[in-house]
């Protein structure tokens, strides 16, 4: 017999093969998957449960007797239905997710295993402090990590992320100005180019809002600055540096004109990784700003959370606190949870118990591990990074200031212009290429705003590839390819997804079909 | 430093490219009087080992649940989570994903949102859940900033009853204050949530319930709904314990408009109380006045369904000062862990957890009541119930802690007052040695 010479094809056919339907819907690695409710029903669970003894019931004539509808998988089913799912998710272990402002940098398994510790887990906010020494311990020493970084004398910690930070910093000013009498102050400034979170915030806490124009290099104008200050000024919530990746350059200046008319000045921190360790927030003459541990000190972001937002104070505004906070009586630490004593002065209370436990042994390990000199390192290579992605592709693409920018490089769409492609086509063609979008259309004050943060994780072998990706893109998009980046993404788990359709008829549950068709 | 993947050769590189001599000059912006030129006054890096090390000694001297005989709740619970739930919140794509802005390459986040939102909507018997608040105290406040815009501005006054837990009418009166809202406290007592029902009238926006309510008393909720329903206020029903609702009836049922509770119990743990997960669930007429993210169906491209966050106009990042609420970042990584242990638990697993919870509770009830010097307050309860003691409950906490039991939260850790009242919880991890311990340290120190 003659032996087959034809072999195993090893190059695949050509792209413009025709893509075929599976007869499962499955494509490969990536399978199809149903709603548990398609798939389960409410007398399949995946657990095990002792018998209850019998007992006279004491719910009082209130039991539950109408069906729920909870659908239930055994633990191979929910097994596989979970991993199935977790893989149509990008990931920052899978690739560069470059989303300005958002910080995806690497999270060590070391925080993981320290979080599940029983000692942290597993402990009741409520169980006596005398058997929680440990606990009360590591927040009071993250506090001191944090107020040294910050060259600031208090913090807040209980918090619970970002938005949650801007309000206890922007509470503790409301405090301040009532306790003063100063109930006419009802005005902050907010740069354009802020957060929707800061004008959302200052409006929660009973501010109204003045929008404060940036110049021509990105930054805040000065002069529209002092031309809107007033009596009425309650303060400004500025982000430093700001969302266009850049340092304000008067901000000492802009602190000094806040104070001149008896106002605060809210810095907010979301990006403070890019100055750990090189400047410190207490040295520019702030008053309160909060810190994301998922941000600077890379508690998982999770897929929206939990964050936390522990917010640092001046002396002006540091009796206002929030409740409960710990303190320490020799080598004792207790809670002040009350509004009374050391605490009398307090706004209040944010939430339930002491803020997010699980992210301070995260973040404590995080800064332990880097340690002053790790910390300074990782910020100068987090800058470096962002300047170096953006010296490689400023000549196909467009920078949208000059000079040298922080921790992320921003750029606009003007290499876009008359091409026929979008920053959202440009964005999704990205997926095509194996990376997760940068953040876009914001900062608001860029037109097509793209904003790229590599942050300090990445690799210079990793930024190299992300480069030629990026500068292979901008080049097929001048040269007039629309319908490749209009078709974008073809190689994701989905298609582009209809929004104005979700929006317009919102389906926001699973309703058992004969009911929906009602 | 085992985290920075940079050497020294590609930093000289990069800052050749960008034309520069030294990372400094990436800081020139920096006014000169505030960069550092030295190193933080903070300890410089340090092993894995080496921190895990001290970590190790921090965490050995707290005693953990799992330790001791545990009956501690007031708002938080002990329960057993299956380990497939922490494997599974463990995988790089869930833990190390964004929210899920890009839905071409998030459906796994998404997904799990969609389901996650139909199992509070089915739990809180309602027609729609939001994808998270931060915990059940943010929640509640949310709903009653909700219940004003609901009532355009024109009714601001909310009615918290007594047993609203007291971390939640802080959490609301915390938010209300700035807001022009004015909020009736009822003060904290068990027996008399019914009282607040005479206090509502035109001007009330919304009646905040608890059930069960902080003293582990199940409250009908009906007369609350008439009585606000008849003035054109909304009923907002709050639950701490998710466990409970397999086996009472749900707010729904009972005439709530606005769901809010804290969701720790199923999946996610102690955490020494964070971070948690603030469930969220509303009538379908008011979604668009909801604060926070939600998930909804749709179709891509291909005509296949997929699911994407909507309903963003109502957000901070579109709205910025008109938004519902400031939040951004909620409790994505906790939806999912709850998620996960409700699809193990299913309907028949939840109702059988709840069984056994309630019949520990009567056990354990029973046995400490005829104690000299206890009194059971409660009549009615789920898992949980107020003891009232001859002594003070904190110093009775403290005796047991030392004789190695969690014993309970005394009501004045709460309050700052009533200090002869203790909150008993018993869920599913209870033992019988665990109650017969209990049992006989409170007759010993009571004696």
């Amino acid at each position: 017999m003659a032996m087959n010479k034809q072999g195993r094809p090893t190059t695949p056919m050509g792209s413009e093969q025709a893509v075929f339907q599976t007869v499962s819907g499955n494509k490969g690695l990536a399978q199809a998957e149903k709603l548990i409710f398609e798939i389960g029903d409410i007398h399949q669970t995946g657990v095990d449960l002792a018998k209850p003894v019998k007992v006279k019931s004491r719910l009082g004539g209130m039991e539950r007797t109408d069906p729920i509808g909870l659908a239930g998988l055994s633990e191979p089913q929910a097994m596989r239905h979970y991993v199935r799912l977790s893989q149509k998710n990008y990931a920052i272990d899978l690739g560069v997710y470059p989303l300005g402002s958002c910080t995806m940098k690497h999270n060590p398994r070391l925080n993981e295993k320290v979080a599940r510790m029983p000692g942290f887990a597993d402990v009741h906010p409520l169980q006596p402090e005398s058997t929680a020494q440990g606990a009360l311990e590591l927040i009071h020493v993250l506090a001191h990590w944090i107020c040294t970084l910050t060259g600031m004398p208090s913090v807040a910690m209980t918090p619970k992320a970002g938005a949650h930070g801007e309000w206890c910093g922007m509470a503790a000013i409301r405090a301040r100005l009532d306790a003063d009498g100063h109930t006419h102050k009802r005005r902050v400034l907010v740069p354009e180019s802020a957060h929707g979170t800061n004008p959302a915030t200052a409006a929660q806490c009973g501010f109204s809002i003045d929008e404060i124009p940036a110049t021509d290099d990105g930054r805040v104008d000065l002069e529209a600055l002092k031309a809107k200050l007033g009596d009425d000024v309650a303060g400004i919530m500025l982000t430093n540096p700001n969302t266009c990746g850049l340092f304000e350059r008067d901000i000492i200046e802009i602190a000094d004109l806040i104070h001149s008319v008896g106002g605060y000045f809210y810095c907010d921190g979301a990006n403070f990784n890019a100055l750990v360790g090189r400047v410190r927030p207490g040295d520019l003459g702030i008053d309160a700003m909060h810190l994301n541990l998922h941000k600077t000190f890379s508690t998982p972001h999770g897929g929206g959370g939990p964050g936390a937002g522990p917010t640092v104070l001046s002396d002006a505004l540091k009796d206002y606190a929030p409740l409960p906070f710990v303190t320490r009586d020799g080598d004792q630490y207790r809670f002040v949870e009350h509004k009374e004593g050391e605490g009398a002065a307090s706004f209040g209370r944010m939430c339930a118990f002491h803020g997010q436990m699980g992210m301070f042994t995260r973040a404590l390990t995080y800064m332990m591990s880097h340690g002053s000199d790790g910390l300074k390192q990782a910020t100068e290579d987090a800058v470096l990074n962002a300047n170096y992605i953006q010296a490689s592709l400023s000549d196909v693409m467009t920078p949208a200031f000059g000079g040298v920018c922080m921790h992320e490089a921003l750029f606009d769409d003007r290499f876009l212009e008359d091409t026929g492609v979008t920053t959202l086509d440009f964005a999704k063609a990205m997926i095509d290429e194996g990376y997760h979008p940068m953040t876009m259309y914001f900062p608001l004050v860029v037109h097509g705003a793209m904003l790229i943060e590599p942050t300090e994780s990445e690799s210079k072998q990793e930024l190299d590839r992300f480069i030629a990706s990026m500068r292979g893109l901008a080049q097929r998009a001048k040269a007039g390819d629309v319908d490749f980046f209009q078709a974008a993404p073809i190689y994701a788990p989905m298609r582009r997804l209809d929004e104005t359709q979700a929006a317009r008829k919102p389906v926001l549950r699973w309703t058992e079909p004969a009911e929906a068709g009602k | 430093m085992r985290y920075l993947p940079l050497n020294e050769n590609d930093r000289a590189e990069m800052l050749a490219k960008v034309g520069v001599k030294s990372v400094d000059d990436l800081f020139v912006d920096v006014p000169k009087a505030a960069i550092l030129d030295n190193l933080i006054d903070l300890p410089t890096h340090q092993s894995e080992a080496a921190v895990e090390r001290y970590m190790n000694a921090l965490q050995s001297k707290n005693i953990s649940a799992g330790s001791a005989p545990f009956f501690c709740g007031a708002g938080a619970y002990k329960h057993h989570i299956p380990a497939t739930v922490d494997h599974l919140i463990q995988r790089s794509e869930f833990l190390t994903a964004y929210t899920p802005y890009q839905p071409e390459v998030s459906q796994g986040t998404l997904q799990a949102l969609f389901e996650f939102q139909t199992q509070v909507a089915m739990l809180t018997g309602m027609e729609v859940a939001n994808a998270s608040m931060y915990d059940g105290s943010t929640a509640c406040a949310e709903a009653v900033v909700m219940a004003t815009r609901v009532a355009r501005g024109k009714k601001m006054k909310a009615i918290l009853a007594s047993g609203l837990h007291p971390h939640y009418s802080a959490a609301t009166q915390t938010v209300a204050q700035y807001l022009g809202i004015e909020l009736i406290q009822n003060p904290s007592e068990p027996g008399t949530d019914c009282e607040a029902i005479d206090q509502i009238d035109d001007q009330t926006a919304c009646i905040v319930v608890q059930s069960p309510n902080v003293f582990g008393e199940i409250v009908d909720l009906e007369p609350f709904a008439k009585a606000a329903h008849a003035k054109g206020a909304l009923l907002i029903a709050v639950f701490t314990e998710p466990v409970a609702l397999g086996a009472i009836k749900s707010p729904g049922e009972q005439g709530a408009d606005i769901v809010v509770g804290e969701g720790q119990s199923l999946g996610v743990g102690l955490n020494f109380g964070g971070p948690y997960v603030g469930l969220f669930a509303c009538r379908q007429k008011l979604v668009r006045q909801m604060p926070g993210r939600v998930c909804g169906e749709t179709i891509d491209a291909n005509g296949d369904r997929g699911f994407v966050l909507t309903l963003s106009t109502r957000e901070q990042h579109i709205r910025r000062e008109k938004a519902t609420s400031n939040i951004c970042t909620n409790s994505g990584l906790c939806c999912l862990a709850f998620t996960i242990h409700m699809t193990l638990l299913g309907e028949a697993g939840l109702r059988q957890l709840a069984a056994v919870n309630h019949a520990n509770a009567c056990v354990l009830a029973d046995k400490l009541s005829v104690i000299g010097g206890v009194e059971l307050v409660n009549e009615t309860f789920f898992n949980e119930f107020t003891l009232r003691l001859s002594k003070d409950a904190d110093t009775v906490v403290e005796a047991l802690a030392a004789k190695g039991i969690l014993a309970g939260v005394p009501v004045s850790r709460l309050t700052g007052n009533q200090k002869d009242l203790l909150l008993v919880t018993a869920t599913e991890t209870v033992t019988d040695a665990d109650i017969n311990a209990y049992v006989d340290a409170l007759a010993e120190v009571l004696s």
